[in-house]
């Protein structure tokens, strides 16, 4: 069939089963949008492009599917980065496209010119400048099933205006022949029965939960793979909602901002399972260095094979997609009992739990968290924010059978209000539930216009102690309380901000009622924005 | 250590950017690259000599694994392969050193490609330590200009 790149590339969206993209036009992706009026697709207009790639990962993280951004050349191109990098580093699915001026200009600095496919090149897997229009359905199916398959992540695909305008015949394929990708699906079966004698032997094994096992959809897997023989479980930031909060074989976070005896159990624990996760710093640097002793067994299961010896070389190795291995665990069996080992653990965890002195006259966040999550949805999805609201987030959230999203690898400020909007876009039915500082809801703010204009309801919970309170938190503990630019005076009132954009508001200003005021606005039937006022020197340590 | 990665590539613009930037990002020495085009014009192959401990040599290996514009890579220490470097040298010469300068050609195998009344283009294509070898030895003489390719090399014959 005749038809324009640019209708080309709306045709390979519907055959990759694409619904929604998330975007900021600008003239040389226009043919694009011209032709997305003529299909079912449904585009989102964002406020800032960085937002577009947070919505396609918040969407990612909820379908299991490849999010859409889109942008125009240069500084749209550039603006995407953030959000192309912050879904790299989380192994999120994402396809991006931007528009790129005249292929006859490139390499001019012409208006709106940026060497964009240049630029993301450490955060992408993989670009594509298209400089053929007979490419352009190649392209896409490629970039499609690279950033769905292996390690998940995102791929840029840049088609210059001259190359949407050009016309071609247009085919889908039905497969993709790439020589140089085959990622590697089944793990080895002689590993695997090395990992079962292992168990076998273990008097105090430990599985270590990452990002891995919620992108590999494995979490069922997991669970019962842990439930079948009683194996404690902790997890990476990342990790968090593999297992539900309060499973009695679930023990927490590992890390810095971890709960010390999650990361108690990783030191002492005799054989170590790592499950989908890169063992970044912040997950390990509580650990003993020489987790890798003669007495210690790590196992290290990971779709990417760079991943396994980056950080520390383990004892066995298996590459992998998590789900097709927990298929062939569980035609495994062992016989052992870790019962002693869980009172161990149960017992750190009584010992050991966080002690909080929160101040009376604020809402204490920790504690907010706690009871709002329990009364959220069993299947919601709550997005934190980056700062102590993330670290208060991830050590009291309490997961049922829902999600918990986060910027867990880069640490993306304002990337909470974003990611809802498209967790909710994913799936309407889902309760959404954003949570972030005052600082990070400054950061993407404006996405509250999408939000309305796209009638996607989600709630916000701004945690607001007038600071940047982590950077704060790291002042008071590193400069002795000299604090350089952290006080964020001059903020809007929210409840005005709230008005602006037509968006119920309450604030809650200590725990007097809170479960009401809770109750009040988990019922408010569309959008909400909740103002929390903090102790401005309340700290996550 | 110093380990030669030898690494097919899809034949496509940006890749030489793709691997260097690997590279740089990760912090990876380059001692040496050498890039050209296969008897198959899909394909070039790049020759990197690197250097650093066991955990970075297989890093490099892993992380040009995942790069998609990579089809293949081999890695070898140079007692496992013949490896070669070609030099052209400018040297300029007077009737007082111009014998000694022929005789250090002779004995080490470089050939002398073009010449001037007062310069010689000598041309060495020999193992990367013997190319070393032969800039000290011209050293003395006054080298007026060098160019280095780089390693190439290839796994030895093995019956």
């Amino acid at each position: 069939m005749i038809m324009t790149g640019a209708d080309a590339m709306v045709k390979c969206l519907e055959n990759e089963g694409v619904s929604v993209v998330y975007g900021y036009p600008g003239v040389a992706i226009c043919p694009f949008f011209n032709s997305i009026l003529d299909s079912e697709i449904e585009s989102v207009l964002v406020r800032e492009e960085q937002n577009a790639g947070h919505m396609a990962s918040g969407y990612a993280r909820v379908t299991g599917k490849a999010g859409v951004a889109v942008a125009t050349s240069g500084p749209g191109a550039t603006n995407l980065i953030t959000g192309i990098a912050t879904a790299y580093m989380d192994s999120i699915p994402l396809v991006a496209i931007t528009g790129q001026v005249n292929t006859a200009q490139l390499g001019r600095d012409v208006f709106q010119e940026a060497d964009i496919t240049g630029a993301v090149e450490s955060f992408v897997k993989y670009s594509y400048i298209v400089k053929n229009v007979e490419d352009i359905p190649r392209v896409f199916k490629e970039a499609f099933y690279i950033a769905n398959t292996g390690r998940r992540g995102p791929v840029l695909i840049d088609v210059p205006i001259d190359v949407q305008n050009a016309t071609l015949d247009f085919e889908y394929p039905d497969c993709v022949s790439l020589r140089t990708y085959k990622p590697t699906v089944k793990g080895h079966i002689i590993q695997i029965k090395k990992v079962i004698a292992e168990l076998s032997r273990a008097k105090m094994p430990l599985i270590c939960v990452g990002g891995g096992v919620l992108l590999s959809e494995a979490r069922d897997e997991v669970r019962a793979f842990a439930e079948k023989y009683r194996i404690p479980v902790v997890s990476t930031m990342m990790g968090i909602s593999a297992m539900p909060t309060n499973h009695p074989l679930y023990f927490g976070m590992v890390g810095n901002n971890g709960k010390a005896y999650a990361n108690r159990a990783m030191n002492e624990c005799d054989l170590l399972i790592v499950m989908g996760c890169r063992l970044a710093d912040r997950a390990i640097q509580q650990l003993n260095l020489n987790i890798l002793s003669e007495e210690r067994t790590v196992v290290h299961i990971d779709v990417d094979p760079a991943e396994i010896g980056k950080i520390m070389g383990p004892t066995i190795p298996i590459v992998g997609d998590i789900k097709h291995i927990m298929k062939d665990f569980e035609k495994q069996t062992f016989t052992n009992d870790f019962s002693d080992w869980l009172t161990i653990l149960n017992m750190w965890k009584t010992e050991m739990a966080p002690k909080r002195r929160p101040n009376p006259d604020y809402v204490d966040p920790a504690e907010f968290i706690r009871i709002m999550s329990e009364k959220m949805e069993d299947n919601a999805v709550y997005v934190a924010d980056v700062g102590q609201n993330q670290i208060w987030s991830a050590g009291y959230h309490v997961v049922k059978e829902g999600r918990f999203l986060t910027s867990g690898g880069m640490g993306t400020m304002g990337y909470s209000i974003p990611a809802a909007i498209g967790a909710k876009k994913a799936d309407m039915s889902r309760q959404v539930v954003a949570v972030c500082g005052d600082g990070s809801f400054q950061m993407s703010f404006m996405e509250l216009a999408t939000m309305q204009q796209h009638h996607i309801p989600v709630k916000i919970i701004v945690l607001k102690n007038n600071y940047l309170g982590m950077v704060r938190e790291y002042q008071h503990y590193t400069y002795k309380d000299r604090y350089s630019v952290v006080r964020l005076d001059g903020s809007p009132d929210l409840e005005m901000i709230a008005a602006a954009y037509g968006i119920p508001f309450m604030r809650i200003a200590n725990m007097d009622g809170v479960e009401d005021k809770i109750d009040t606005f988990l019922s408010w039937e569309g959008p909400g924005l909740v103002e929390c006022l903090i102790d401005e020197y309340d700290l996550v340590k | 250590m110093k380990r030669i990665f030898s690494v097919l590539v899809e034949n496509r613009s940006g890749v030489l950017s793709k691997i260097s930037g690997l590279f740089a990002r990760r912090c990876y020495n380059i001692d040496s690259l050498v890039v050209g085009e296969t008897d198959d014009k899909a394909v070039s192959c790049m020759t990197i000599v690197s250097s650093g401990d066991e955990r970075i040599m297989q890093q490099i290996e892993k992380q040009l694994n995942k790069k998609l514009d990579v089809i293949k890579v081999r890695t070898f220490e140079e007692p496992e392969c013949i490896s070669k470097e070609l030099l052209m040298m400018r040297v300029k010469y007077n009737s007082t050193n111009r014998k000694d300068i022929i005789e250090n050609c002779a004995i080490l195998g470089a050939q002398i490609v073009d010449m001037s009344t007062s310069a010689f283009l000598i041309q060495v294509c020999d193992a990367p330590e013997k190319v070393d070898l032969f800039i000290r030895m011209m050293q003395p003489f006054g080298i007026s200009e060098v160019a280095r390719t780089g390693t190439l090399a290839l796994p030895k014959c093995v019956d």
